[in-house]
Parts: structure tokens; sequence; C-alpha cells
């Protein structure tokens, strides 16, 4: 009665190549088909951004997006955000600021302000609070968050001169 | 033994996996052959359930069952006990508690809208929504009570039917001559107040798995919950099991904020169906659920007045609240009982009187959500001193400085009654530096000036003062096991349950100290009544007082221990030796030491059999410790806000936020400091956006993101913190809590300087949420709008 479909998704690098059923959301399927835990399910309606992932390099609500329709981009979710056991200087920006507390928005969080410096790599305040404004998190609020990111930034930065 | 951790400001130790995406939380575990639970809930807020036929829902491929009460083991066929003891002073006006708290599915009456009717189990939650939405319940609709004001008229709509009135229990809190006061009083000031409701709205919302252990008869729970211990206790009583065939265990949580602090009855329905089905079976709320049936708080009416002498000292507070739990009393009266004895605060207040009403309505259930009434007693009394500042022409700061309890008469009785009977008695704490020190850092005596300049540009800024005392630690009591293991590393067991506190940090570091291991070489297990039998958990600001007090005093013993042996081993006396990275040193020969691990395998007599010990020594090196605290360890705070209204729209933008907070010892000031701030945040939701609204017919109008407003990175603005630090004679830590701080002050000071930025207007603000369409609302009902508005 279920028709799987196959499809092809590349996530964090890696091509994975499942049947699903046609109706699976993104977030379905990374969380239970790849058993990619990190993608959190939150409101299911596109209003708390806890599903946040990256498709080439743009955040989108995983919950509000078929798989079919993942196929051919870049997908990346937070798991795929340290390389080779690495921190990125955002995860590091976290810790050193205490901006995580239960950690449930953390990964939808740390994927929005991973595009945010991709596009803009030296964000006023107001721009980070601007990028991160769909993402709802009931612990931090949010200050130690932004300063996190602001921090992110200057680090890169500075690799970047250096570099 | 110093304190090299203890204060210092660590990295949490938890976020490394968090970020990456290794967090565990309930929705995150797989257990083979798991199937998904969803719930036929109430549609009506009260209705009869006159029949439920589930054939067709069981008859859906991939549906694994569809349970009604009746199908529940007999002895789940009760409703769920009261998680709080009600005092004995308390007046009751129901006959038994059954008829105030909830069966696990319906019987014959459904009292809110989104209450447990059914539950069906199939192959995926997909397949368990369609089937049961394939179940029919027949129900006879009655009318329903919704506002709690008219509850309790005569001939008011009953909001149970086997109830004899809505009013379901009066407490006083009293002390002195209160009319005597009034009637001797220079002035007296009243006000007619409003609270409203909210949600706790965790990011995740509750959750449970749970799994029998066929062999054994074990059921295994995992949930996302604040007391496992409790739910273990209420599990097995359901279950009709004893207490150790229940294992609870509560992995990473995604934020608690109170309501997960009960055991609900989706939590005992889901672990039934595991049984019966002897299949894993989980149920993930989802975020309508959330809105529907997860418990909320902060639904009160307050008319309190205030009499001042002549030098504006105050001489008494009187009154009435009316408090509105919804459909049942799920945590007794902690939230209107805790609220009405916070509201004494900081205040010398020498008579006061106020009676609690507590009604029932056919809403969501009432427990507790960060702050558990106390944003709404600290706004009722800072409301009172706002009023008879402005009546009198006084500055609001100076006229509560004219009344604060002074650190030398700590620890000081305020002869009021707490939620557990106790008579509250603050213990510590210095309520005039922290007025003045966030006066100070929010440069208050400036900002007259300031004010009149904007004013004079068009711009309306205000600024609010509030002071709170908040009653943390709650007992009976907390345990921890410190353990050192075969590799000189150290593990810490402990009966709290963190939902994002960071308490395996904090814990870490009082260990640490302890035992001069570093923090890598200690491992921390919380929430797990297997790993120790005894706990209570983590609410109402708690743990840091209790749980790490416990970790002290078995840190203490397990050091002992470790000096016995080392003293035989190295040939030394006890004050010749210093315990540092693992190792027991002797103090001035580097070369002298001995390992954690040498020890340990000592402790058991030798590393293989046919060993000896002293009969008079215990084995092992390690220890479980219980900490009872004699009573609350009351902290303390002020919060000054400063806010711009815009009067063309109703926008409201906190320019400005100070919170000076007194939390004892400080373990660890990035936690500290980020629990303030996220206080602070949902303050800021309750003081302007957090509406839960319900019809005339009690119907929930606000069961989504959409509709309900939390607060997001454009409005919570950096809070600017400073510590104070009266160590709290109550533990050996002299820890106070810090979690609920932030919240408890916020709405009160808001409205302060909402209120404030109006003075033109001359317009009273009594409420909370303060959203812009009702602040145009009042002020378009203000004399001076026809003059003044844009």
């Amino acid at each position: 009665m279920k028709q799987l479909l196959p499809i092809s998704l590349n996530v964090n690098g890696d091509s994975y190549d499942i049947a699903i059923p046609p109706w699976r959301t993104l977030l379905e399927v990374l969380r239970e088909n790849l058993g990619l835990t990190g993608t959190k399910k939150s409101c299911l309606e596109g209003q708390c951004g806890a599903c946040t992932v990256l498709l080439d390099g743009k955040p989108v609500n995983s919950c509000l997006l078929l798989a079919v329709e993942a196929q051919g981009k870049e997908i990346t979710t937070i798991e795929g955000l340290a390389r080779d056991g690495v921190l990125h200087p955002l995860q590091k920006a976290f810790v050193e600021h205490g901006a995580i507390q239960c950690g449930f928005c953390s990964p939808g969080m740390a994927l929005a302000a991973k595009a945010l410096l991709d596009r803009n790599p030296n964000p006023s305040e107001d721009e980070v609070r601007h990028a991160i404004v769909g993402h709802l998190c009931r612990c931090t609020g949010y200050f130690q968050i932004i300063e996190a990111i602001r921090d992110a930034a200057a680090e890169m930065a500075r690799k970047d001169v250096q570099a | 033994m110093g304190a090299k951790e203890i204060g210092a400001r660590v990295k949490r130790r938890e976020d490394a996996a968090l970020l990456v995406g290794r967090g565990s939380y309930v929705g995150d575990l797989r257990l083979a052959g798991m199937l998904d639970a969803a719930f036929v809930r109430s549609p009506h807020a009260h209705a009869l359930v006159r029949s439920i036929r589930a054939e067709a829902a069981r008859r859906l491929p991939g549906v694994h069952a569809v349970l009604t009460l009746a199908d529940l083991p007999a002895s789940m066929q009760v409703p769920i006990p009261m998680a709080s003891v009600i005092p004995a002073a308390v007046e009751k006006l129901y006959a038994s508690e059954a008829e105030v708290t909830q069966y696990c599915l319906a019987r014959d009456e459904v009292c809110y809208v989104g209450q447990t009717v059914a539950v069906v189990v199939a192959d995926d939650r997909y397949v368990a929504e369609d089937a049961a939405e394939l179940v029919e319940v027949e129900y006879d609709v009655l009318d329903s009570a919704s506002d709690p004001q008219g509850a309790l008229g005569n001939g008011a709509v009953l909001s149970h039917v086997r109830l004899p009135s809505n009013l379901a229990c009066r407490l006083r809190l009293a002390k002195g001559d209160v009319d005597a006061a009034f009637q001797r009083a220079a002035h007296v000031f009243r006000e007619s107040l409003h609270t409203h409701r909210g949600s706790a709205s965790p990011m995740e919302g509750r959750g449970v798995a749970a799994a029998l252990d066929t062999a054994t008869g074990t059921l295994t729970v995992w949930s996302s919950a604040q007391t496992p211990h409790n739910n273990q206790r209420v599990l097995a009583e359901l279950m009709g099991g004893s207490l150790e065939m229940v294992r609870v265990i509560v992995p990473d949580v995604g934020g608690g904020f109170g309501p997960k602090a009960i055991c609900y009855a989706e939590e005992a329905v889901v672990a039934a169906c595991a049984a019966v089905l002897a299949r894993p079976v989980r149920w993930l709320e989802d975020r309508r659920e959330h809105f529907i049936a997860t418990t909320q708080e902060r639904d009160q009416y307050w008319e309190v007045e205030i009499a001042l002498d002549r030098d504006a000292r105050i001489l008494g507070v009187r009154g009435r609240m009316l408090h509105d739990n919804g459909a049942y009393l799920p945590l007794g009266l902690i939230t209107p009982h805790t609220g009405a004895a916070t509201m004494h605060g900081p205040y010398e207040i020498a008579n006061f009187h106020l009676d609690v009403s507590v009604v029932l309505t056919n809403k969501v259930p009432v427990s507790v959500v960060r702050g558990a009434g106390r944003p709404e007693g600290v706004f009722a009394m800072e409301r009172l001193m706002d009023r008879a500042a402005r009546s009198l022409g006084m500055d609001p700061a100076d006229l509560r400085r004219r009344n604060l309890i002074r650190p030398e008469q700590m620890p000081y009785s305020i002869g009021l009654v707490y939620r557990h009977g106790e008579t509250v008695t603050y213990d510590s704490g210095d309520y005039p530096a922290s007025q003045a020190k966030a006066l100070e850092l929010a440069g208050y005596d400036a900002f007259a000036s300031r004010q009149a300049d904007a004013l004079r540009a068009g711009r309306y800024i205000g600024i609010g003062v509030a002071n709170f005392v908040e009653g943390t630690g709650l007992g009976p009591f907390e345990g921890a096991t410190v353990r050192v293991l075969p590799s000189g590393k150290v593990h810490v067991i402990a009966g709290c349950c963190p939902q994002g506190q960071g308490h395996k940090t904090a814990l870490a570091q009082v260990c640490a100290d302890q035992l001069g291991v570093r923090l890598d070489d200690i491992t921390v297990v919380t929430g797990d009544t297997g790993a120790i039998p005894m706990g209570v958990g983590t609410i109402a600001s708690r743990s840091g007082a209790n749980a790490g007090s416990a970790v002290l005093l078995a840190g203490a013993e397990v050091r002992k221990r470790i000096l016995r042996l080392a003293c035989k081993n190295l040939e030394a006396r006890e004050d010749d030796l210093e315990l540092s990275e693992g190792r027991v040193h002797l103090k001035g020969d580097p070369a002298a030491s001995v390992s954690f691990s040498e020890l340990y395998r000592a402790a058991l007599g030798g590393a293989r059999l046919g060993g000896w010990l002293s009969p008079e020594i215990p084995p092992g090196l390690e220890a479980t410790t219980y900490f009872t605290p004699r009573q609350s360890a009351f902290c303390n705070g002020t919060h000054v806000t400063e806010v711009e209204v815009d009067i063309g729209t109703g926008r409201i933008r906190i320019e400005r936020y100070v919170v000076v907070h007194d939390c004892g010892r400080v373990i660890n000031p990035l936690i500290v400091e980020g629990q303030v701030q996220g206080g602070v945040a949902h303050g800021v939701g309750n003081a302007l956006l957090e509406f839960m609204g319900y019809d005339d017919d009690a119907q929930p109008l606000t069961a989504t993101f959409l509709d309900y407003l939390l607060p997001n990175a454009a409005c919570v603005p950096r809070v600017e913190i400073g510590h104070l630090e009266s160590p709290s004679p109550i533990n050996p830590l002299g820890v106070k809590g810090a979690g609920e701080g932030g919240t408890i002050g916020a709405p009160a000071a808001i409205i302060a300087a909402i209120e404030n930025a109006l003075k033109p207007f001359d317009i009273a603000i009594s409420e909370f949420p303060l959203t812009p369409r009702r602040l145009i609302e009042l002020l378009s009902r203000s004399a001076k709008w026809g003059a003044l508005a844009p």
C-alpha cells in the first residue's frame, strides 16, 4: 500500500540512496532514515526554527520541506558543522559564551548563524538578531547566543587575516 | 581545601555533545520494534462521555491497540494522585481528592479541551493519528466555566458535574491586626489587578518512551521530566506493581520550566501500553498538544490595598486573590500558595491579611511555570508600592527603600505560613544593598532629567523598579553518590534532574574541590531512578542548594576515606597530606604520593581474591549522602528596567534591563548569568506577549506559535547583571536558587516602567501581558488622550 520512492540525498558531503514514502519530510528522513537526530523536531509548523538545516547554504525549516525536494542540493545538518573532529568557530563560541542551555534550539540556531556569517562576515548586533529571529529559544534569552555569533565572526576574520 | 572550581566561570561540560548533534532526548531514542502512540482528546471544554467506539480504528492496518479507561489495568482506573499535599489549614470544599484530579483516560466526564479520552498505538504516528480520528466518541456537551470571576456567583455554570461549586479551596495568610492598622493609616491605596496565564513552552515538549523487560517484568520509562523519582512512584502505583519494577530515566531534556514536574496521564498510559503489548511504545507531544494538554499558569485576580503611615512606612496589606486553577488540582495549591506568601517580599509589614480562593474552570489545569505564582505575588505588591508612590508624589524607589527589611534583622520571620505548612523565615540577604546597587547600575538618579528631555522631544521613556524575595532550595532532601572508579577518576550520581541548567558542570565543580580532581576526570549522572534510590528532582530552584550540598557532603566523606587509606600508604598524618590531580601528596615532598587508583585497590582489600580489610572501615571509596535542608533558602533581587513606548503604535521597547541578584554563593557565574538572562526573557514574554486565550466556552484560541507569541531575539534585551553573595546558612554550600529570579521580578518592573513612561496620560496599568493593542486601548481612554494623541 505504501509506495516507496527511491531518492538520493547529499548530506554533509555524503550521498545517501534510500527509498521513502514520497510525503516524508526532510526532517523525518534525516532523523529516521539517516539517523541524524541532531536536527530537532519541535513545532512542525515552521514557526520555531528548531529543525533548521542548510540547503545549498541557505537555512530552511526541514519540517516543511519534502525530502524529495531536497534532491540535488547540498544539505548541511548540525552533524556536518564540525569538520574532521574540529569544532566550527561558531560551536566554540557558543560554548565559550554560555549560549547553550537545554540545547534543543542550538543546532538550528548554529546553522542559521553559519548561513549569516557565510554571507555577512561582520554582522552588527541588529543583523545577528534579525538572522535568528525565527529561532525560538526558551532558555537563554538570546543575548549569549548573539554575543557568541559576533565573537565567532571576529574570530573567523582574525583567522582569515592570518591566512 | 580551597575553592578552586566553585565560583569559577567554567565552560559547560554538557555543550560539546549538544552542539554536534549528539544530544539524546526522548525523541532521539531508537528501541527495536518501537510503536507510536497518539491520543484521542476531548474537543469540548466540558462534556459527558456517553460511548466510545473503537472498532473502525482497530481495523486500520498498522494499528496495534486502541485503549480506553476500561481497557487499562484495574489499578490504573483511578485518578492520578495529586503531586503535592495540601496543608491541613486550607479549607477544602470538595469531598475527596478524586473529585479534583484527573483519570488517565476519561471515565465519564471531560473537563477541558485536550483531556485524554483514549489512546491508539500503531506502527507510526501517522497511522496512530489517522486511527485516532476513527475513534467515535459520543459526547453530551455541557456548559462550561471559562471566566473564573463569574464561576463563583449564584447559578454559575459548574465546571464539574460532581462538585457542588467551582470553589475548590480557600486559604488565608494573615498576621497582626490588619483592620486596626488600616484604621490608623494616614494613607490607603487600592489596586485591582489581573495577571494572565501562559504556557511553559519548552522547545522540547513532553515525551515518554516505555519498554518492558519480559524476562524480569521490569518496566523502563524514558521521560522528558523534572521529577523522575516521583514519576516512578506514581507509575508503580498506577501499574499496580512495586517501586523496584519501574525505572525512570530522564535523558537530555529540552527545557522544563515547571510543568514537567508532574506525572501526566500520557506517561502512565504509554507505560501501560508498553506492558500490555510487550513492545516499546513512545509518545512525543506535538506543539498543539503542549498548548491544550500541558499545565499552564498565572490566571489570577487581586483586590488588594496598602496602608501607610505619615512617613510612608507600611502599616498593613490586605485583600483577596482569586486563582483560576483550570480543570483540576494536579499539583495541589503550590502556585496560589507560593504566590500569596511571596507577595510580602522584602518589606517590613507588621499586619497582613490575604484571602485566596482557588476556583476550578474548564481550562487546561494549572501546575507551575517558571516563578510558580511568584511573578503574580510580586506584581501585586510592587503595583501597590508604585500606586502609593505616585499618589503621594514620592519617588517609588525611595518609598521602597524606607520599607526594606535590613540585613541586621536577619534571620527574619515574616510570620506567614508557606506552601507546606512551614513559617516563612528569610535566612539571609541585604535587601537595601540589592536595590541600591540596581539603581546605581541603571543610572536611576539621572533618569528623571533624561525623561524630561525625551518628553520635550515627544518621546515617552519610563523606568520601573521591582524587588522580590524567593523561597528556593525546596526540600525535603536530595541525594548524591560520589564514587572513585578503578581508573582513579570520579563518578557522581545525583537525584536532581536538569533540563538545561548545566547541573553536570556545577556538580562536577563541587566535587572537584572536595577531591582535588580535574573536571575532565569527573562524570556526572542525573535523573535515573536506577542510579540512586531516592531523589526529588529539579523544580523550585532547588538543585544547586540541595543536590550541590549532597555532592559536597558525599565528596567530603569520600575524601575522609581517601585520606585514611593514604595515611597508611604514605606513613603520614592527615594534616601533612593534600589532594590534587587524582593523587594524594605528602606536602613538601613531590616524590611521595599515591594515586586514587592505587588507593581504590587498597580500599577493596587488594586487586585479587583473598585479601582482608579492617572490619571497621567500609570497603570502596564511595559514599551516598542525602542532604536535608531545614527550610528554604531565600534568594532576593531587584529589577530595574527602562522602556520607550511609541504612543502611535503601542510598541514597547525595552531599552535597558538591570538585575541585581543574590543567590548566595555562586558556583558558576556563566551558568547563573545564563539563568538570569533567560529568566528575564520569560518575564518579558509574560509582561508583553504571552497570552493563552480561551473563548467564553473555554475553547483555547492560541494553540500555535503564530497565535501565542514567545519572546524572540528581536525583543529580549541584554540583561546587565550585578551579583550580591549573601551565603545561605541553610546549606553547607551557602547557595540559593538562581533559576527563577529573572522571571519573578520582570512583569512588575516592565509594567511599572511603561506606566512611568505614560505619566502624562495618567493611566494605571493593572494587568499583564500588556500588548500594543491593549496599550492603545488604555491610552485612548485617558482624559489626556485627546490633547496628546499623535
